[in-house]
């Protein structure tokens, strides 16, 4: 998760913060890390770029991008299996 | 109109360093100097804010607090080129990607106008907000703008800038064009010899204006007039002669001329014809050896000239003749690229 | 409202006709202009529908009279202008004070696209014609210099909402006595550059738009552009034919919530809106017919949707988003649809929403979805609205 922390903070250009500051279950929308509906697009990009998962839709991502966690459960299920 | 306050971001520092020690630099190229801009923008914000908007939202609210203005009546901008580096990258990613895995920031940014857009965001200001984007009237066409907006009392204070920022893209590509001199040794050396090509510049500068004086106001805006293409220097000088006679005055009664000259011998002909004729015998002032040619770059000029009504003194930095006489009424003359020529009239309150 | 601004004629160009007689052909058939791409060249051909103008830089070269290297933005620019100022017939035009307000989003991007592309790999290559015009002005210079306008000359650029702000700058000058004849509108050429912008914003429907219609999907770009003549009253007084309309009304209004996205109220709209009646002295009842923006994203219409039901309650007029003709145009929609508004008022005519399905359930009105020719239509309002919250409503009111 470390390493997502990173991608997130480099794709998101947040360059005041750094991975530990990013708790793994803080929401990273509105009150959490206070990420909005274009950090959400630029996250969409960041699971293709990364991972080679495409969502389907910008909706789909709200529930994806709640938190590092469920971003990494996501990742996790849905990774082409040949790397 | 009263300039109730004015602020830049430019290749110089402030106007009062620029009375002792303006800022010198080596080559064909000058970029601003940028404030600590996390003292001026919410960090939230500043994130995904490129170089242009950082400067324009700077400038804007630098020139707010100046004038103590919380919510200007209007918000309107100009620029010519817009913003540049994230045109660049989106162009770059979206060519070397084939078009695919790109990513919104850079095109939502693209847009020309983000600068004014941020502005009304940082401010929550729901009034007027508009973007010029004419080459060399794109400053002009938006301080019509805003003073025709405070003549219907549409608004009573308009903020009102010009900016355009120089990026290593634009100013690779301009050169290829020709724009620039080749083997200048400083931008103090601007108006030597008589070579082709000027200097590259890039800049930000606001300014609240209302139709009510403050009390507190910089100078005057008495008008503001454009002429696009003119025939031949004639026609030039029949523009200027009766801009003035249409406010009420001749030559004699400005104190100093702020003129365009870039040191490009193809445009700087039209200002040394009118030294001989139109501006004969009159103070007067150069600018574009500090902050470089760019096409809102009247924008530093009115910038300049506010401040000297304002404080009375003229920079020895600026001045090319001078009578040493505390200027009342200042006229700018600038033309760009041949093309596009606007004059600017401005007194003390 | 103090001097009256007339409407002494117009001229458009989009994906559903060259010239007004094809686009009210097109209207009144329902013929969509959306298709699968023939002249832009992009990897998301077989899988984004445009809405095309249906001719090659050659072509459009020939029939605006200009050099085919030259931007399509200019192009299709110098088309509709032309037949603006032909339309308007003023007889003494190079005696006026004249104006060319022209507004667009892309400037000389298409041929600047194609420049990086030689540039990316080596920076001293790519031919420099490609991008001697891409400022968003050097396209208005163009057409100002083949139209024989010179008093006046500027560009606006506002994303979406940018033409509808060129008509109504234009206006005001016109009613501060500055100038007596302004042609205003906008252009806009297809590219690569806001296709793919779009798409990253996942915004672009993968088949035809489907305006407030409840399972909308997001919009289909266009291209085009749109003029009206602006004309003083007395420049009206002397024409031949009675001009059509005035400009009775128009706002600006920022919306002040986000970089691309609508509050969910609609704060900008609504206030463009209202801020239009307010000038134009009109209730929102008498309004005839609401040019919608329509838009086909889920955040535009509700948005929309939303303003015009706080403003509307009661009495909602007729309306439809032209979009779902033309798609949108960016920089030039507000022109063209300014045009539709004020041949709605000459020729009575409400243009249908096309692909409305399932009406919107959070919304109390349904958009018209039939032509209707014949209708007594005296007050047409057209909104405009873009990135950035830049929000425009302009009002259009018979003669």
């Amino acid at each position: 998760m470390a390493d997502l922390k990173q991608q997130i903070i480099a794709q998101l250009n947040l360059k005041d913060l750094k991975p530990e500051d990013i708790g793994d279950d803080q929401p990273l929308f509105v009150e959490g890390l206070g990420l909005d509906s274009i950090d959400a697009l630029e996250l969409i990009v960041l699971l293709q770029q990364e991972y080679k998962i495409k969502l389907a839709s910008a909706e789909e991502g709200q529930h994806v991008f709640r938190s590092v966690r469920t971003m990494a459960q996501y990742i996790t299920e849905h990774q082409p299996k040949t790397v | 109109m009263f300039i109730q306050a004015t602020a830049g971001i430019s290749p110089q520092p402030s106007f009062s360093a620029l009375l002792t020690e303006p800022a010198v630099y080596a080559g064909n190229r000058l970029n601003c100097i940028e404030p600590d801009y996390g003292q001026i923008i919410d960090p939230k914000m500043i994130r995904r804010m490129s170089r242009i908007i950082k400067m324009g939202v700077a400038a804007a609210m630098d020139c707010l607090k100046t004038s103590a203005t919380e919510m200007p009546g209007a918000i309107i901008t100009g620029t010519a080129y817009g913003c540049l580096a994230d045109t660049e990258v989106f162009l770059s990613k979206m060519v070397e990607n084939r078009e695919e895995l790109l990513t919104p920031t850079a095109f939502i940014q693209s847009t020309h106008n983000t600068v004014g857009a941020q502005i009304a965001l940082l401010l929550k200001c729901h009034n007027y907000n508009n973007t010029f984007v004419h080459r060399g009237f794109s400053f002009e066409s938006a301080l019509l703008d805003a003073i025709t907006l405070l003549q219907e009392q549409h608004a009573l204070t308009v903020l009102v800038g010009g900016i355009d920022e120089l990026t290593d893209t634009s100013f690779r590509l301009l050169s290829r064009f020709g724009l620039y001199k080749k083997d200048i040794s400083s931008n103090r050396a601007l108006y030597d010899g008589a070579a082709k090509g000027t200097i590259a510049g890039e800049g930000a500068a606001f300014f609240l204006l209302s139709a009510e004086p403050s009390g507190k106001d910089y100078a005057q805006l008495n008008g503001l007039y454009t002429f696009y293409k003119p025939g031949d220097i004639a026609e030039i000088e029949k523009n200027i002669q009766s801009f003035l006679s249409a406010h009420g005055i001749g030559v004699n009664d400005v104190d100093l001329v702020i003129t365009g000259q870039n040191g490009n011998v193809n445009e700087d002909g039209i200002y040394k014809q009118l030294a001989q004729t139109t501006f004969k015998g009159k103070a007067c002032a150069r600018f574009k050896h500090l902050c470089g040619e760019y096409p809102t770059a009247a924008s530093f000029a009115l910038w300049l000239a506010a401040n000297i009504i304002k404080t009375g003194v003229v920079p020895s930095c600026t001045s090319v003749s001078s009578d040493n006489k505390r200027p009342g009424r200042i006229l700018i003359y600038n033309h760009y690229q041949n093309t596009h020529h606007a004059l600017y009239l401005l007194s003390v309150c | 409202m103090s001097t009256p601004v007339f409407i002494a004629g117009a001229g458009v160009i989009s994906a559903i006709g060259n010239n007004i007689a094809e686009n009210l052909a097109a209207l009144e058939n329902g013929a969509a202009g959306m298709g699968e791409m023939q002249y832009l060249h992009s990897v998301h051909r077989h899988k984004l529908p445009v809405a095309e103008v249906k001719m090659s830089n050659a072509e459009l070269a020939e029939l605006a009279g200009m050099p085919a290297h030259i931007s399509r933005t200019a192009l299709l620019s110098a088309i509709a202008a032309k037949e603006a100022l032909q339309h308007a017939a003023i007889e003494n035009f190079s005696k006026l004070r004249t104006g060319f307000i022209s507004a667009n989003t892309v400037g000389g991007m298409d041929k600047t696209e194609d420049f990086f592309v030689d540039f990316s790999g080596d920076p001293g290559k790519g031919r420099l014609r490609n991008i001697i015009h891409h400022e968003c002005g050097a396209a208005t210079e163009l057409v100002a210099d083949i139209l024989g306008v010179k008093n006046y000359i500027s560009t606006i650029s506002t994303a979406c909402s940018s033409s509808a702000n060129a008509i109504f700058f234009g206006a005001r000058l016109i009613r501060q006595n500055m100038l007596d004849v302004v042609i205003a509108g906008g252009t806009d050429a297809l590219t690569k550059f806001t296709l793919n912008g779009f798409n990253t914003l996942m915004i672009v429907d993968h088949h035809y738009c489907q305006p407030f219609d409840e399972n909308r999907r997001g919009l289909n770009l266009g291209e085009g552009a749109g003029y009206t003549v602006l004309v003083s009253e007395q420049v009206a007084a002397s024409l031949k034919n009675d001009p059509v309309c005035v400009l009775s009304g128009y706002c600006n209004a920022n919306d002040a919530y986000h970089q691309t996205a609508s509050s969910p109220d609609g704060t900008g709209s609504y206030l463009a809106m209202k801020g239009a009646l307010q000038q134009s002295g009109l209730q929102s009842g008498q309004i005839d017919y609401i040019n919608l923006h329509g838009t086909g994203t889920q955040n535009n219409d509700i948005a929309e949707g939303t303003a015009i039901k706080m403003l509307f309650e009661g009495h909602y007029p007729p309306m439809s988003s032209t979009k779902s003709f033309t798609g949108h145009t960016l920089g030039a929609s507000g022109g063209i649809e300014a045009v539709f508004s004020t041949l709605a008022i000459q020729h009575g005519l409400i243009y249908p929403n096309l692909r409305l399905e399932t009406p919107m359930k959070a919304l109390p009105f349904i958009p018209e979805t039939h032509f209707k020719k014949g209708a007594a239509i005296r007050h047409v309002l057209s909104n405009s609205f873009g990135f950035g919250g830049n929000c425009s409503s302009l009002i259009f009111s018979k003669a």
